[in-house]
């Protein structure tokens, strides 16, 4: 398989990720061969198969609507890039 | 030789800091050839008064490999991303040993967001092998291999997504122990696929990983795929020995691609536990050959949805000068994810998206049952399966960097039982060619007591677990 620059700009777009010139091509040929590489899974006969999505297959445990631990936002946001009286700040959205 | 976590606690017991400040110093003295620690730390003065109950772990020093948060101590997860990062609170396992009494030293290198198989993908350089400075240690946690190895730290946690524990403990030469998917809780472990993930130890025997496992694995209200059942004491059952066990040889590792000397290793090291009283027999798992294509969708897929959380809003790198939102996104994260992260995500994206999702994903889940099944039916008949931990010994920096495909094959014989939940470790097996490899050891699920009673009976009729690398060699504090 390969990738076009179109296509290659299409998943980059959906993944939130720039991609230079130059890391295009080198990019596109990789891909193509992992993917071809995986596409040996269509060697496993799996008609009757059923998806395996987790190797427990537990259930989601709920617990009792309680307070556990309490929310301490000014230790939070001191992690964040910027903030403003307890607001993450983004360029402007709305013009 | 270096003493064990039970002759360190000991001396820790008598001494109180002498422990700690022994490894400090081996730290401050070897990392720099080794660059395997991304943050160092003091030990805390010893406090005024001795705490009523100081914890089975007491005064045992400990590095956490930089994917567990840390509170108030920089967490980077070998990403250029979190390099600032500092988070609020302790993962579980960070909570959990501190209470018993360890020690933290530091904080290990690792492949970025523990995507690699030599650590080389960290934005933080690599990790060189103490036994060949111009070799890899493995990875994801070569870090903490490279530091078990060369003694700056008794025993290390690390994570195992697709080998990222066994496969550096192979090459460094030491016990690295991945416990049952759900054994250890994954609360506060930085996620990279999280049905694979699993935390784990680095240590120089099977007696010292189970020290370990028994204070950091049991339930956790915080993480819901954490298993509601009770942690067996693990040290008591190490006596348990290897007498009588079956042991079943997958001989699909013997097959192709092994390197012919590590293979003749693995069969010596199966003689000892025949001659220890082991039965051994022959296995084959049809399905195990797709278990890398299969974990190549899957951990792709899992990856490209945890890591859309960095932003770079609410922490981690944030790019300047940028006039609107969407390239805020793109661009803090373009600058923040290092290429191969990139790659996973893109494949990730891929293999997801409309019209291939059936095709990559679904298929590959569906292949995911064929390869537990596999393991399940052997695990019927045997009580621990065994093969070689990798194809070959520690390569060279830069060896396998320019091809992903021969990277990630590297990790051929460990993703399987990531894939199917199973625990399994790797221990020290012989050299070949000067480098160290592991026997690697697989377990039913939630049977850790019984892997590390044979692997500790197999350490205790061989030497290659006490050995140090030339140069690194410790008497001890």
């Amino acid at each position: 398989m390969t990738f076009s620059p179109s296509e290659l700009d299409k998943l980059a777009a959906l993944a939130c990720l720039d991609i230079s010139r130059e890391e295009r091509e080198r990019l596109g040929g990789e891909l193509a061969r992992i993917l071809d590489f995986v596409r040996q899974l269509e060697n496993g006969a799996t008609d009757e198969v059923e998806p395996l999505t987790h190797p427990l297959e537990l259930s989601q445990p709920l617990r009792a609507d309680v307070v556990a631990e309490p929310v301490d936002r000014e230790r939070y946001q001191r992690d964040a890039p910027r903030t403003e009286s307890g607001y993450y700040l983004v360029p402007r959205v709305i013009e | 030789m270096k003493p064990g976590v039970h002759a360190l606690l000991e001396v820790a017991r008598n001494h109180p800091g002498r422990v700690a400040r022994y490894y400090r110093e081996r730290i401050d003295a070897f990392n720099d050839r080794l660059n395997a620690f991304i943050t160092v730390l003091d030990p805390p003065p010893r406090a005024e008064a001795p705490k009523a109950d100081p914890g089975v772990l007491a005064g045992l020093p400990i590095a956490h490999k930089d994917i567990f948060v840390t509170r108030d101590v920089r967490t980077t997860c070998g990403s250029r991303m979190l390099e600032g990062f500092v988070p609020p609170y302790d993962a579980t396992v960070v909570e959990r040993l501190a209470d018993a009494g360890c020690v933290l030293l530091g904080k290990t290198n690792m492949d970025e967001f523990a995507m690699g198989s030599s650590n080389e993908t960290s934005y933080f350089g690599p990790v060189r092998n103490p036994w060949d400075l111009e070799r890899v240690p493995g990875g994801s946690s070569g870090g903490s291999a490279a530091a078990v190895a060369a003694g700056l730290v008794p025993v290390a946690t690390g994570t195992d997504t697709g080998g990222s524990i066994r496969q550096p403990a192979a090459l460094c030469g030491v016990t690295g122990l991945k416990p049952t998917y759900g054994r250890v809780s994954r609360y506060g472990m930085i996620a990279f696929a999280s049905s694979l993930d699993q935390a784990g130890i680095l240590a120089r025997s099977a007696e010292d990983a189970a020290w370990v496992l028994r204070a950091m694995a049991g339930h956790d209200g915080r993480d819901s795929t954490s298993a509601d059942r009770p942690v067996p004491d693990y040290v008591a059952q190490l006596a348990e020995g290897i007498r009588g066990l079956r042991i079943g040889i997958l001989e699909d590792c013997f097959d192709t691609g092994l390197d012919p000397e590590v293979g003749a290793r693995i069969r010596d090291a199966l003689r000892v536990m025949e001659r220890l009283g082991a039965r051994l027999c022959e296995i084959r798992l049809p399905h195990l050959a797709l278990s890398v294509p299969a974990y190549y969708v899957l951990a792709p897929a899992e990856c490209s949805s945890n890591l859309a959380r960095y932003d770079g809003v609410r922490f981690g790198h944030r790019a300047e000068g940028v006039q609107d939102l969407a390239t805020l996104y793109r661009r803090s994260r373009s600058e923040g994810f290092g290429t191969e992260v990139k790659r996973r995500i893109l494949i990730g994206t891929y293999v997801l998206s409309h019209g291939y999702y059936d095709a990559y994903y679904l298929q590959a889940q569906r292949v995911r049952r064929l390869i537990r099944e596999d393991f399940i039916q052997a695990l019927s008949t045997v009580d621990l399966l065994a093969g070689p931990t990798t194809p070959t010994p520690a390569f060279r920096l830069g060896e396998k960097t320019e091809d992903p495909l021969t990277m990630y094959l590297n990790d051929i014989y460990t993703i399987g039982v990531n894939l199917a939940g199973l625990p399994a470790l790797s221990i020290p097996a012989g050299f070949v060619r000067g480098l160290p490899i592991g026997l690697h050891l697989i377990g039913g699920d939630f049977n850790e007591g019984l892997m590390l009673a044979a692997a500790q009976a197999f350490q205790g009729a061989t030497e290659w677990h006490t050995l140090a690398p030339p140069g690194f060699e410790a008497s001890g504090p």
